[in-house]
């Protein structure tokens, strides 16, 4: 069953290449890429349950053994990683059929969207499986190209100056990560993960501490941590809707996954654990500021993205089975919510012509379903009990109060605290598109809304569009996902929690990449540069 | 280990250069920052390769002898990656421009080709490879050393922009 590994990155790839050549016939087209993210779903929906039952699967790609040949390896956490993403990917590419079919493929036009989407799924899936740091470079480079094209799609003004800004950013981060790989490489010879976090301990300490560091800025980017988050906020919205929703829901977070795979693999002892607590204690507070000052949904939610990356980032930091269980408990939950709330402010954008809050009003009457979707949405991302967002928070602080040093006391303070104003910020949205009647939007004043600041490229127009049942359906199937979390959350803890055990101890990672130990490779390597590199 | 310290100036500088280029405002720059600093990390993965050596071909020499081919790959693989993603920034700078150029009309240009069907695309290809089997066809009788067609070619040319001109010329006439 070790094929389904490649398989799961190789067939969105060919699906991208046949919906390419499909380029005219539109519905052939959506055929393929549906058909091929569906599979990618039910494979990772196997591989989990396979994983899960009897240990990581490795696969080494074209028969070379694992230091010289490529390796895939699938743990618990990245087969949960898989599942999680295969899902949010068809149900955006069920939304953005919707919107095409009612646009006509204005926004996403059929004959690159989907291949494009396609290619984005293959590197996501990429760097989920990756065994060695380079085929995850390659995995990141192949999903953040996708997307260069993704928030670009339509070439308009707005689009090419975000989308700019974004690739350059994306550029610098892709080039430190290599940059990391190199100085890794030169280090301890090899860059598979299992071997690198075999070798790594032995590194001199300040050789490892530049090494950890490099790869947290690296992937520090890419997670859109404070203060390398200002990217964000900007690009995102721009974005057509399902964009949005996939980039909002996903792109981050393989960034923490990374870190949260070399932080948990190449530093057992967790060194840098303080520098983590303040940058994420920094990125809840920065990030829920930002978002309280917006008037446009959209910027709002972008803003309140960056800020609970603070809480996985916290996480990791505390770096107990516990708090690493709840970790990929609150990044599976995130990543759901996340793209649910993108995807239905894309349908408020439809229904009410904007997404500022200061021209919506009235949609609780006008459309109760949305209103509906984004008012549990909105409890469930700002914490309320009985929700997953809930359930994550309180499972990262009672970890937290198990450790229980002061800096993470005042951690938990800045969490809950972050929690209430993400609360305050959504419930502030929601008074203002849906509760207010329709007629109060003009001539509107409220100490509520004094701060807010319009979107700098808003340029208040208000058109409105209807929106289809496919697009309604596949928002609401998102909703039902993120209320399963709630009501399944135990097992799923269950899972993360054994999950984190996996994470907690790097020899199983190791002893399944090799079966045989480590101990004839080093003798054997050809590259010179490990004795030189470890003395 | 051991590298050559040239080999590790000119990354330094290609870096330094790289980085201080791309803090600029303009967008070719930008790119010329980025593929500076691109090829920097590419020089850093191969310092990381070591000593020199021959060539890493199995039957050939001993393995003592070999240079490290790891690195080589990795930076063949990083080589694509850079060079694909500035054929796209390329593409985006210069759509940039011509945003620039148009202010605020660039996003409101309608689409010349939108109302075309497919069949007109072909149609269109079609026409263009006629005028190119036209033109390969003048330059085999040019070739042919059929002087006088050309002789004549020219002098048709320009009787027609006489032509042109004098009917151009007679325009402010008719005016007044």
């Amino acid at each position: 069953m070790t094929t389904l590994i490649p398989l799961i990155v190789c067939l969105p790839l060919l699906g991208a290449a046949v919906a390419l050549m499909l380029g005219r016939r539109r519905r052939l087209q959506v055929l393929v890429s549906v058909l091929s993210l569906t599979a990618a779903t039910v494979m990772s929906a196997v591989l989990l349950v396979l994983v899960d039952r009897s240990g990581p699967a490795v696969v080494q790609v074209g028969g070379w053994e694992a230091p010289w040949g490529i390796v895939l390896v699938v743990d618990r956490l990245s087969a949960i990683m898989l599942l999680i993403s295969a899902l949010m990917l068809l149900g955006v590419l069920l939304f953005a059929v919707g919107q095409g079919i009612i646009d006509g493929d204005t926004e996403t036009p059929v004959s690159i969207f989907h291949p494009t989407y396609l290619v984005l799924a293959a590197g996501l899936f990429n760097a989920f499986v990756a065994g060695d740091l380079f085929s995850m470079y390659v995995g990141f480079e192949m999903l953040l190209s996708a997307s260069y094209v993704l928030l670009t799609l339509g070439g308009t003004g707005a689009r090419i100056r975000v989308g700019i800004t974004y690739i350059v950013v994306s550029l610098v981060s892709s080039m430190l990560f290599l940059s990391a790989i190199a100085l890794i490489y030169g280090a301890t010879g090899t860059v598979t993960l299992a071997l690198i976090a075999e070798r790594m301990p032995n590194l001199p300490a300040d050789i490892q501490l530049i090494l950890g560091l490099l790869l947290l800025i690296a992937f520090g980017v890419k997670a859109a941590v404070f203060p390398m988050s200002f990217w964000l906020p900007d690009s995102y919205p721009t974005a057509p809707a399902p964009v949005t929703a996939v980039f909002a829901g996903l792109l981050t977070k393989v960034g923490v996954y990374a870190i949260l795979r070399t932080q948990t693999l190449f530093f057992p002892d967790n060194q840098f654990s303080l520098p983590l607590m303040i940058v994420a204690a920094l990125t809840l507070l920065v990030g829920i500021l930002g978002a309280l000052a917006q008037a446009d949904i959209k910027r709002l939610l972008s803003f309140t993205l960056v800020s609970h990356i603070g809480y996985m980032l916290f996480g990791i930091a505390i770096g107990t089975p516990l708090a690493i269980a709840a970790t990929i408990f609150y990044v599976v939950h995130h990543i759901v919510v996340q793209t649910t709330l993108f995807l239905t402010t894309g349908l408020i954008d439809r229904v009410g012509g904007t997404t500022s809050l200061s021209r919506l009003g009235g949609l609780l009457r006008s459309s109760p379903l949305v209103a509906i979707l984004f008012f549990l949405g909105a409890l469930n991302l700002g914490g309320i009990p009985p929700f997953s967002g809930f359930l994550g928070k309180i499972a990262l602080f009672q970890a937290g109060t198990i450790v229980g040093d002061p800096i993470i006391y005042l951690l938990i303070g800045v969490g809950a605290l972050t929690s209430l104003l993400t609360l305050y910020a959504l419930a502030r949205a929601w008074n203002m598109a849906f509760w207010r009647p329709k007629q109060q939007v003009t001539d509107y004043t409220s100490s509520m809304s004094a701060s807010l600041v319009e979107d700098p490229h808003d340029e208040g127009i208000v058109v409105k569009k209807t929106i289809s049942p496919l697009m309604i359906g596949a928002t609401t199937s998102m909703l039902v996902l993120t209320l399963a979390l709630t009501v399944f959350a135990g097992p799923i803890f269950d899972f993360t929690t054994r999950a984190a055990a996996n994470i907690r101890s790097p020899s199983t990672y190791i002893d399944a990449v090799f079966p045989n130990g480590t101990g004839s490779i080093a003798e054997s390597n050809v590259g010179t540069n490990f004795e030189g590199g470890a003395k | 280990m051991s590298a050559s310290l040239t080999l590790v100036i000119v990354m330094a500088v290609m870096y330094a250069a790289g980085v201080y280029v791309m803090l600029e405002r303009s967008l070719t720059r930008v790119l010329i920052g980025f593929l500076l600093v691109g090829n920097a990390t590419n020089l850093l993965i191969f310092i990381m390769s070591g000593r020199p050596g021959s060539a890493p071909i199995v039957t050939g020499s001993s393995v003592e002898d070999m240079v490290d081919p790891i690195p080589q790959v990795l930076m063949l693989t990083a080589i694509v990656i850079n060079f694909g993603i500035s054929a796209l920034l390329l593409a985006l700078i210069y759509r940039s421009w011509w945003l620039a150029q148009l202010g605020d009309e660039g996003d409101t240009l309608t689409d010349e080709h939108a109302t075309e069907s497919g069949d007109d695309a072909d149609a269109t290809f079609r026409s263009s490879s006629d005028d190119d089997d036209a033109v390969a066809e003048s330059i085999d009788e040019f070739e042919r050393g059929d002087g006088a067609t050309s002789d004549e070619d020219t002098v048709s040319t320009k009787t027609h922009t006489a032509g042109g001109a004098a009917a151009s010329g007679s325009n402010p006439g008719d005016a007044r």
